[in-house]
């Protein structure tokens, strides 16, 4: 066993609204430079739809991720080591920019300059590439909301595919995709680079510049050892490493480390409108990664992926994390980490697409929300349990189509994760209501009730610090020695000691308002320099108080 | 003159091969790159870049045969230099034109494709220029040099002279008889000798044959000093600020 942490989100797809505000933040902290004007290192996909770049799920034209060969062991999709050589002059399946999109920008000046005449003036699109006038055709999410209407769902390869399943199984009725307009169905998938535990992007780069960090396992591109010769951005299926066309070099999604090494979420998590993003640590056995991914069933990958998980509460585990250099305050976050608890405790958490056999890194809940309010509009009683389950089989949303997502077809993992949300909604309706509570509910979906308030918890209230626990780089290590400098001091030196202040705020606030001259809220570093002190007494900002629980 | 083109000439271009790539290494890692422009057009590039590049590495091939290896070798191993010419001028030829085809195509690309030609800079422009030359002139004067009977006997004078060239001293006068055509490819390869550290060439350097050798998954580990803000690197864009 050789234990290694990752850093893993996981994403609510039930509150997600597709606001694209992760989009944008991201956009403007990272890809906000010439070169990358197509690059979304974050994007909001509408599903069914087909997704940024066009397409790109289709790996018969893609060739991205592994696939096993005859014996049994994995292979690059595209092709082997001397296959990848021999094509390095020209990569024969790289997706063209209007596979992406052409980026444009607008003949602003016009706007003012335009001399004085009948029309009111206009800003032209002018592409970003040749400088000309250009007609817009399509963007990142140029089908959001399903807009393109039934082409542009039928264009979806996921859709195909379960089709293609159920002819197979000759379900056909089961896996209809309901496209007419009345019955339609779509839901949101914010997508980013997965950090895979086993990256076809790493092992198609044939110089060796892109790597997967041991301490994080962050993928990262070495920029000073890229020479552009473009194999990562086919090697990866999930076309998250993009070619910058101006400094031909490739980038990718960083999972914004220099904000994970101090212990702050990404900019995608951090600005999430619905508070659906959860970062946490999940300890590993990198020793399994190979084998997992070489499952020869494709619908037993995603159960392959849960065994390479190692449980942080397991004092085996522990003992050998700390042998193989774990910090100590990273195996403390994995215990509380919520994407192990979403991922691993609740399992109502699914990897993105793991017949890719990368084992992806960022896992989704599936989205449940259509079935209760299609419940309701009928009339019953959209939170009933009774109801509910039943009516999952019935989900507008297709139970197939969720399952080509997240577990190559196979609809069993998604029915079991969609059941432990209908029982959370349920049995906490009830308690919520004043019902005595209803254990049978947790209990039809092998859970307890004190699960279910956890992961209502988690999922529902959601707290700042719950969703993400992400334990600093070196800056743990630097705080314990701050601390230790300190003397521990006299116990009855606490709030509400004799001749202390009384805990709590002080009535009408301090002197330098609200947390001033209280030991709440002030933050944990035991010495402030003088300017951090300054900024936060003198700030207009309020500062930011716990929320009351909802 | 000719101790100039033929004593100095040469080592001036290995001199700025040499310094160049090492100073390019240290300074300018990060715009060591292809610059590849497959993203805007791939259509013309799928065809014409493996053209070119496989012309000119069997091209390469053919001058390290052709320079290098004295003729009293390929005669010692039983071909002789009648078969070594028919050797040199149908498959230096096949080669030849498989590279002078793909650069044309190339060349043709770049000049039409909007996109393509907008990311093309004066350096490329330059780069282009030279390697055309380099490579029409050596098939020209291959070609008006030789016929299938008999060709110019290039091993018994450029040859001596590219390998004295090595030895430190530079036989000048093995230049002497050389046809126009020749000395003026010989210059003109100088040329791009020199100029390859300094362009997008700079890339050949980089060929990954380790690929075929190291595991699949590459880990690395945060280097130390790499925590916190650190030395702003060449070629990242400054934004707002």
């Amino acid at each position: 066993m050789r234990v290694l942490a990752q850093i893993a989100m996981v994403m609510n797809l039930d509150k997600c609204i597709g606001c694209h505000t992760c989009s944008v933040t991201c956009k403007q902290t990272w890809t906000n430079r010439s070169g990358m004007e197509y690059v979304w290192f974050n994007n909001v996909e509408t599903r069914p739809g087909q997704g940024y770049p066009r397409r790109y799920e289709d790996q018969g034209r893609w060739r991205g991720g592994w696939e096993l060969n005859r014996r049994g062991a994995l292979r690059l999709r595209s092709g082997g080591r001397f296959r990848s050589l021999a094509t390095i002059f020209s990569n024969p399946v790289l997706p063209g920019i209007k596979d992406y999109y052409e980026p444009w920008t607008y003949d602003y000046k016009n706007l003012t300059d335009a001399p004085l005449g009948d029309d009111y003036p206009v800003a032209e699109p002018r592409s970003l590439l040749t400088g000309k006038p250009m007609k817009i055709e399509w963007g990142s999410n140029w089908d959001d909301n399903l807009g393109g209407g039934p082409e542009s769902v039928a264009a979806d390869p996921m859709v195909g595919q379960a089709q293609e399943r159920a002819r197979e199984t000759a379900d056909r009725a089961a896996a209809q995709v309901r496209d007419a307009f009345e019955q339609t169905f779509m839901f949101y998938l914010p997508r980013i680079c997965e950090h895979c535990l086993n990256p076809a992007c790493v092992a198609s780069c044939p110089s060796g510049a892109m790597y997967k960090r041991t301490e994080d396992g962050i993928v990262l591109v070495d920029q000073d050892r890229c020479r552009g010769w473009r194999k990562c951005v086919t090697g990866c299926p999930y076309k998250k490493v993009y070619f910058n066309h101006r400094t031909g070099k490739a980038e990718k999604c960083t999972l914004c480390y220099p904000r994970l090494e101090v212990g702050l979420p990404t900019v995608c998590s951090e600005t999430c409108v619905g508070r659906l993003r959860y970062l946490g640590v999940v300890l590993y056995d990198a020793d399994k990664v190979t084998q997992a991914a070489s499952t020869p069933d494709e619908q037993a990958l995603y159960e392959a992926q849960l065994s390479v998980f190692l449980d942080p509460a397991d004092p085996d585990v522990r003992r050998a994390a700390e042998r193989d250099g774990v910090p100590h305050d990273w195996i403390e976050a994995a215990r509380r980490s919520p994407a192990h608890a979403l991922i691993s405790t609740y399992r109502v958490a699914l990897p993105l697409h793991p017949e890719y056999r990368t084992l992806p890194m960022v896992w989704y809940v599936p989205p449940l929300s259509p079935v209760v309010e299609a419940l309701t509009g009928t009339g019953h009683d959209g939170e009933d349990a009774g109801n509910l389950f039943g009516a999952i089989d019935t989900l507008r949303i297709p139970l197939e189509y969720l399952a080509e997502l997240f577990t190559a077809g196979d609809v069993g993992p998604v029915r079991a994760a969609l059941e432990r949300l209908a029982a959370m909604r349920s049995y906490m309706r009830g308690v919520n209501l004043g019902d005595p509570a209803d254990p049978s509910v947790p209990e039809r979906v092998g859970m307890t009730e004190a699960e279910v308030e956890d992961m209502y918890r988690l999922l529902a209230l959601a707290k700042y610090e719950e969703r993400y626990v992400i334990p600093t780089a070196a800056l743990g290590d630097a705080r314990r020695l701050e601390e230790a400098a300190v003397p521990d001091g006299c116990g009855l030196d606490a709030p509400g000691g004799p001749g202390m202040l009384p805990p709590g705020p002080l009535p009408g606030g301090g002197p330098f308002g609200d947390d001033s001259g209280t030991y709440e809220g002030l933050p944990l570093v035991t010495i402030e320099n003088f300017h951090a002190s300054r900024r936060r007494q003198t700030a207009d900002d309020v500062p930011a108080k716990p929320e009351e629980d909802l | 003159m000719d101790t100039f083109l033929w004593g100095v000439l040469p080592y001036v271009a290995l001199v700025l091969l040499v310094a160049g790539t090492i100073w390019r290494y240290r300074y300018d890692k990060f715009g060591w790159t292809t610059r590849s422009s497959q993203i805007y057009e791939s259509r013309l590039l799928n065809l014409a870049s493996p053209a070119f590049h496989y012309g000119i590495l069997f091209v390469l091939v053919g001058h390290l045969m052709g320079l290098f290896i004295p003729e009293s070798w390929t005669n010692a191993v039983g071909l002789k230099e009648r078969a070594y010419h028919l050797l040199s001028l149908f498959g230096g030829t096949a080669a030849g034109v498989l590279a002078v085809a793909g650069i044309a195509l190339l060349l043709y690309r770049r000049r039409t494709n909007a996109p393509v030609f907008r990311a093309t800079t004066r350096n490329d422009k330059l780069m282009y220029a030279v390697l055309l030359a380099a490579v029409v002139m050596g098939m020209w004067a291959k070609l008006t040099n030789s016929s299938v009977s008999e060709g110019y006997d290039y091993r018994e004078t450029i040859a001596p002279w590219a390998r004295s060239v090595f030895t430190l001293q530079p036989d000048v006068s093995a230049m002497a008889g050389v046809p126009l055509t020749f000395r003026l490819h010989a210059v003109i390869g100088l040329l791009l000798i020199a100029l390859v550290p300094f362009t997008r060439l700079i890339h050949m350097f980089s060929a990954p044959v380790q690929y075929l050798f190291r595991p699949y998954v590459v880990y690395r580990s945060r280097a130390a000093g790499e925590l916190g803000s650190r030395r702003e690197k060449r070629g990242w864009e400054k934004v707002d600020s």
